[in-house]
């Protein structure tokens, strides 16, 4: 997936175990420096251990990583993980990240103005002395995504950035992330959902232990690709011009009947 | 009102008691904010416990009660460290069984050798009777450093505790500021143990922190706070405790607690959901 130039990441033939057990196998994967690619999968496909090992908290068992040098990457982790009740507001869970250079506790006016700066970027200026938990789920992705972005990032990570968020807010940070990718900035995200997400990536790599398809979703949303990834069958339509993965899972089909007839 | 609180300065001991209780409240509110927001409030009550034995040990051969303590809650943390990485046993349970085991073989060695029961009243529920000159420059040393330690690492100290895998991959070493909280909780524990007590420390540790959750959202405000309230707290209880004539730790958990109830009833239910969040922190990251 790179853009013919040195790509920004190359993983080749990496293994990742927990307690012996594979949950990444043999994955070769590389990054250009306009990407954007998502990594889709079930449960348990090992989605967020690859995203791991591209982020660099993750060492494989076997396999090469190669990282061009001084590559600087933003991540910003799934908001389930975040502790909402931790007392810190908007602008100083943005300068987390801002932890060289200067040893003082509080932000230079250079600083602030750079966080404001982001936050207006990102649709949230204003909301610098709200606490992180006054904020709708959007927003709350959204401070993350500024604190990503202050480091000046030229790799994004995002571990499952639209979960548990209304279809709006999808559409938003969906935009928001394109965006920043026209910008220049080479965007990985991991996603579960096929319809909502997947389907409007540029990129997609499916996994299920190991890499079971790459390409354009119209390449890799098809009936086997999908097939081997979820281990399940799924019919594919065409919707507009892009896929649209219809779940085929029998027991499923059962409940919606079962539910249908007691109505 | 003002006879009240100058009456016991008359006395040297009690003057030196107030300056540590002061500062010793100041330290832990401090620390305190850093233990309760990363969940290490059963750490600071083990650490205390563990140290008590090395304390008593240290008195019975006659060596230097804050090297001979400080060894002695060092091995007890690596002993935690130790029993834990076998992973059938939890580390709340292995703090329980070291540090309660530390805390009960001083007991015992105090029992054995027959040293006089003010002495143990005192290392367990804290005493100003005892404290020297050198104890008021231990502690002062301590809580200036500490100062200096969490304004130079603040921003890291505080990345590091909101979200340690962010913080570890934005180039911040993680571990070194593990180790480093580690080394201010075990310090401070050590140096305040003789006017707090080992039951109660835990306590002066968890209440300013508490107190001053219920009254910010901001993590630099709430640092502040605490550290004001701890060294409150010191102070009102130790004034307190001369007047009322019982023990200083147990009257400076006290106050705190009474400061407790009034803010918790003050700040209402926005101050509770607040307090209450102390405990939610740290959720397990999922493996996709």
């Amino acid at each position: 997936m790179s853009d013919g130039v040195e790509p920004l990441l190359r993983l080749e033939q990496v293994t990742c175990a927990y307690d012996g057990t594979p949950v990444v196998d043999r994955a070769d994967l590389e990054i250009g420096s306009s990407d954007f690619v998502g990594i889709v999968g079930p449960s348990g496909s090992g989605k967020t251990t690859l995203l791991r090992v591209v982020l660099g908290t993750v060492t494989p068992v076997a396999g090469r990583i190669w990282r061009r040098p001084g590559l600087r990457v933003g991540y910003v982790p799934q908001v389930e993980t975040v502790n909402w009740s931790f007392p810190v507001t908007v602008s100083e869970a943005v300068l987390m990240s801002r932890t060289t250079g200067r040893r003082l506790p509080w932000p230079s006016a250079a600083e602030r103005a750079e966080v404001a700066s982001v936050l207006d970027r990102l649709g949230i200026g204003g909301l610098g002395g709200r606490h992180i938990r006054e904020l709708s789920g959007g927003q709350q992705q959204r401070v993350f995504l500024a604190r990503a972005l202050l480091s000046q990032p030229q790799l994004l990570l995002l571990d499952e950035p639209t979960s548990g968020v209304d279809v709006r807010t999808r559409h938003d940070i969906l935009h928001l992330l394109a965006e920043l990718n026209l910008g220049g900035l080479a965007v990985v995200l991991t996603t579960h959902d096929l319809n909502g997400i997947a389907a409007h990536l540029p990129q997609l790599v499916c996994l299920n232990t190991e890499i079971t398809g790459r390409g354009t979703p119209q390449e890799v949303l098809t009936p086997e690709v999908l097939e081997r990834t979820y281990g399940a069958p799924m019919e594919v339509l065409e919707h507009g011009g892009m896929p649209l993965v219809v779940d085929l899972y029998r027991e499923r089909e059962n409940v919606v009947r079962f539910r249908r007839d007691a109505s | 009102m003002l006879d009240w609180l100058t009456e016991p300065l008359e006395f040297a001991f009690f003057r030196h008691g107030l300056v540590v209780a002061t500062l010793a409240g100041a330290l832990c509110g401090l620390i305190g904010v850093y233990v309760t927001l990363r969940g290490m409030s059963y750490i600071g009550h083990g650490l205390s416990h563990a140290i008590f034995g090395g304390a008593a040990a240290s008195a019975l051969v006659s060596f230097n009660f804050y090297l001979g303590a400080g060894l002695w809650g060092m091995a007890s943390a690596l002993a935690i460290g130790r029993v834990t990485r076998r992973r059938i046993i939890g580390s709340d349970a292995a703090i329980g069984v070291i540090t309660t085991a530390s805390f009960a073989f001083g007991i015992a060695l105090l029992g054995l050798y027959g040293q006089v029961r003010r002495s143990l009243d005192a290392a367990i529920f804290g005493s100003v009777l005892g404290v020297t000159v050198t104890d008021v420059w231990v502690v002062a040393g301590v809580t200036g450093a500490a100062g200096i330690v969490v304004f130079v690492f603040y921003r890291k100290l505080l990345f590091t505790t909101f979200d340690p895998e962010v913080a570890d991959v934005s180039g911040v070493s993680t571990a070194r500021m593990d180790a480093l909280l580690m080394l201010l909780l075990s310090v401070s524990i050590l140096a305040t143990m003789k006017v707090l007590g080992v039951v109660l420390i835990a306590a002066i540790l968890v209440i300013p922190a508490v107190v001053a959750r219920m009254l910010t959202n901001s993590f630099a405000r709430m640092l502040w706070l605490s550290t004001l309230i701890g060294a409150l707290c010191g102070f009102v209880g130790m004034i307190v405790s001369y007047h009322l004539d019982i023990s200083s730790g147990a009257t400076i958990v006290l106050v705190g607690a009474a400061l407790f109830v009034v803010v918790f009833a003050v700040t209402g239910s926005g101050g509770r959901r607040r307090a209450a969040g102390l405990e939610a922190h740290g959720a397990p990251v999922g493996v996709g």
